[in-house]
């Protein structure tokens, strides 16, 4: 389809091992296609690959087998302009003020200050950190560090969003009132959105597609389309569909979790 | 430090680093012996000769018995001294907070600038020797006791009150094995600033002592001794450095 | 202030007093000790001494050239070690020995190769710092948390670029560690090597005065000494203090 920005085909990863131990097969094959704008989250058991997943279509690392292509071209061992990432861990700069960090990437490529100007301080105005731009990373919370590191690369206006568990080691209504920002500056930007995360709600409340993954090796179980109209927030938990699909989440990942804890021990 | 401590996992492959290690030093001295020649620095194979004749010479032995009389009192004294002032500063916050920076300014300085007050007041000989040496091994024995005094987590201190234990029992059974693995490394440190400092003051101003003929060595050329000496006292540094490291490896490990 | 910068002061204040007292009133003997206020005088004399002045300069210059070479290498050595951990691996055990190696033994060894001049003092000056810096630089570039590689390539920076503006940053409180060490040791290596044996100097300054009976000269270059040498660390430890504080460590 050429609607379609991101095309993965039977991407795979195994992680070649040395001295005697066997090869682990982390990921695959898996086939992903995600349209233009669209909103897609991948829930998995943990170890199951999701964050392999994102790693290989951002570029950071490479397939062992299988293809990707960005918004028509090949992805290979770089992440092609265009794309944002946001990690799990804390990405934010210690060193610079929270302005500093938004302006970075800007910086990097050149733009005039003036236009670095501007669009930091929409970016500060999006994700709400306008009175601490002149603050360091070390005075804010986790929630408000993984804000500067959204605001940095919003500021790059890229056209996919990848975000590998970015609220995971927030308490539960920060990542709720997180998620509805999330889904603000989803609209506000247009930009495609692929989300990594375990926690179901989240997953149903926040996508178009919820992406199931099987446990390790992982592969997708079943794509589910929610359906839900463009401008929701976290209030779409009181709709009868939402339960229903976070139970159907639930009953295919359910045998895998088990499986994936199993295989652990 | 974490760098320090891994280094000693006594392992096969670290087994061969070590030879791999010894072997591109003793290689980078011959080098440098073919470089500068026999005058300005002995080679290796000579030199190990020299060392083996040197201690097998009876006047050898009194300088290392010197010596190691005025390392052993100074480190006598900076231990004591240095762990019943760091445990006290531990305890204490207040005169913790006032002490250290004075300590830690202790710490940085060129101590020989203070050798002559000591000079002054004790005169040249063996009580100079071993009060230059306890001043340098007492400054990081103090900070590190201090410093493992202070850092014992609270929790600990709770859980023996709630078993109910009575200070003494606390001090042996909780404060000294949570305090040991810092207290350890003090010790360590301290054995090695000692070492320094008394030789130091030997070769500055002394008639007898392993710092004294090395000094001695220089005045009259005779480079041979100067490099079975410094090997000696090298290896002796490095040995008991790593010896202590290894002990203080699985004092960490069970902590 | 906080209250223990008062206590100290006032501890150090009453030190400095209860001294200059028992110098003045003869407990302590002038040949052991001269009173501290005397010691600023002659301090300020000693501006005016050629002969001092000079050592003045002899000393410094071989702290400096000590302290850039060691700081120069040091943190090539380190970047090199950090990218080849094998490498590192084998020199482990040299670095985590090293300090408790007596380095002034070294002393004779290099005035027999160079020379009773400002070389071998330079050498252990440029000896001592230098594995404080290799070792603070490897800790600084462990530090960098693998998050902000991959932000690095996420931003598409290339391997220059990246050591610029994200390893520099990030390991620079560790490396002004380095920094901060390689300036005392370098004092303590030169200065100490002038003391057991040299031909100038601040150290040799001080220790002629003694051999001599100079007790005045003595007191006041070992007043002068320690005075620069505490205002440098301490100026230097308070920089330190307020990078870390900034990152939100300790």
């Amino acid at each position: 389809m050429s609607d379609s920005l991101v095309v993965a085909k039977n991407v795979t990863r195994v992680f070649r091992s040395s001295g005697g131990m066997t090869d682990v097969h982390a990921l695959g094959p898996v086939d992903l296609t995600l349209d233009n704008g669209e909103f897609f989250t991948v829930v998995g058991p943990s170890g199951c690959g999701k964050s392999t997943l994102l790693e290989i279509i951002s570029g950071l690392s490479e397939a062992t087998d299988g293809e990707v292509w960005f918004d028509g071209a090949r992805v290979r061992q770089a992440v092609p302009p265009g794309v944002g990432i946001v990690f799990q861990e804390d990405a934010s700069f210690p060193w610079l003020t929270v302005w500093e960090n938004i302006a970075f990437g800007l910086k990097r490529k050149g733009v005039e200050a003036r236009e670095i100007s501007r669009l930091v301080d929409n970016a500060l105005r999006l994700t709400g950190l306008r009175s601490f731009a002149t603050a360091y990373p070390a005075q804010l919370s986790g929630g408000m560090r993984q804000r500067v590191c959204i605001a940095r690369i919003l500021v790059l206006e890229p056209r996919l969003i990848l975000l590998d568990e970015p609220f995971g080691a927030l308490d539960q209504q920060t990542r709720l009132i997180m998620g509805d920002e999330l889904l603000k500056l989803w609209r506000e930007t247009g930009a495609t959105i692929l989300l990594i995360t375990h926690a179901l709600d989240e997953a149903t409340m926040l996508s178009d597609r919820v992406g199931v993954m099987s446990a390790r090796p992982g592969r997708f179980l079943d794509v589910v389309t929610t359906g839900w109209k463009r401008d929701r927030d976290s209030r779409v938990v009181s709709d009868p569909e939402f339960g229903k699909i976070t139970s159907h989440l639930w009953s295919l990942l359910r045998g895998e979790s088990i499986k994936a804890i199993s295989d652990q021990t | 430090m974490s760098t320090a401590i891994a280094a000693f996992r006594p392992t096969l492959g670290r087994m061969a680093d070590i030879v791999l290690l010894v072997g591109a030093l003793l290689g980078l001295w011959q080098i440098v012996h073919e470089f500068a020649g026999a005058i300005a620095m002995t080679a290796p194979l000579d030199t190990f000769r020299y060392t083996l004749k040197l201690v097998a010479t009876a006047d050898f032995w009194p300088h290392v018995y010197r010596t190691g009389t005025a390392f052993a009192l100074a480190l006598l004294i900076a231990a004591t001294f240095g762990l019943l002032i760091g445990a006290i500063l531990g305890f204490h916050r207040l005169s913790g907070e006032v002490a250290e920076p004075i300590l830690v300014a202790l710490y940085s300085i060129p101590k020989v600038t203070l050798y002559p007050i000591i000079l002054m007041f004790f005169g040249l000989g063996l009580v100079a020797e071993v009060a230059f040496g306890a001043l340098h091994g007492i400054v990081p024995i103090t900070l590190f006791t201090t410093n493992a005094v202070r850092n014992i987590r609270p929790v600990f201190i709770k859980t023996a009150r709630s078993f109910g234990l009575g200070p003494w029992d606390l001090a042996r059974t909780i404060l000294f094995p949570a305090a040991l693995p810092e207290i350890f490394t003090g010790l360590r440190v301290g054995f090695a600033v000692t070492l320094i400092g008394t030789l130091i003051s030997e070769m500055f101003g002394s008639k007898r002592g392993l710092g004294f003929l090395l000094m001695n060595a220089l005045g009259v050329n005779n480079v041979d001794l100067i490099m079975a000496l410094t090997l000696l006292l090298v290896t002796f540094a490095a040995v008991t450095n790593s010896v202590f490291m290894a002990i203080e490896h699985r004092i960490y490990r069970r902590a | 202030m906080r209250k223990a910068t008062k206590v100290r002061i006032a501890v150090l204040l009453a030190a400095a007093v209860a001294i200059e007292i028992a110098c003045r009133a003869g407990i302590i003997k002038p040949y052991s000790m001269i009173p501290p206020t005397q010691m600023l005088v002659s301090l300020v004399k000693l501006f005016t001494t050629s002969g001092a002045v000079a050592d003045m300069k002899q000393t410094l210059s071989a702290v400096v050239i000590a302290l850039t070479s060691a700081l120069i290498v040091g943190f090539v050595v380190g970047a090199v070690l950090h990218a080849v951990p094998r490498l590192r691996r084998i020199v482990d055990p040299l670095l985590a020995t090293y300090y408790s190696v007596p380095i002034f033994v070294f002393y004779p060894v290099f005035i027999v190769a160079f020379g009773l001049n400002a070389i071998p003092k330079t050498v252990i000056g440029f000896l001592y710092a230098l594995v404080a810096v290799v070792i603070n630089t490897l800790n600084g570039l462990d530090r960098v948390p693998v998050v902000l590689w991959k932000t690095a390539k996420a931003h598409q920076l290339g391997k220059v670029s990246t050591a610029i503006h994200i390893v520099f940053p990030c390991a620079a409180p560790y490396l002004f560690t380095g920094v901060k060490l390689a300036i005392a040791y370098a004092f303590i290596g030169v200065i100490g090597s002038e003391f057991i044996l040299s031909s100038g100097g601040l150290g040799y300054r001080i220790s002629f005065a003694y051999n001599n009976f100079q007790t005045d000269v003595m007191y006041g270059l070992m007043l002068f000494v320690l005075s620069v040498v505490i205002t440098v660390n301490m100026a230097l430890y308070v920089w330190e203090r307020r990078l870390m504080k900034r990152r939100g460590e300790r």
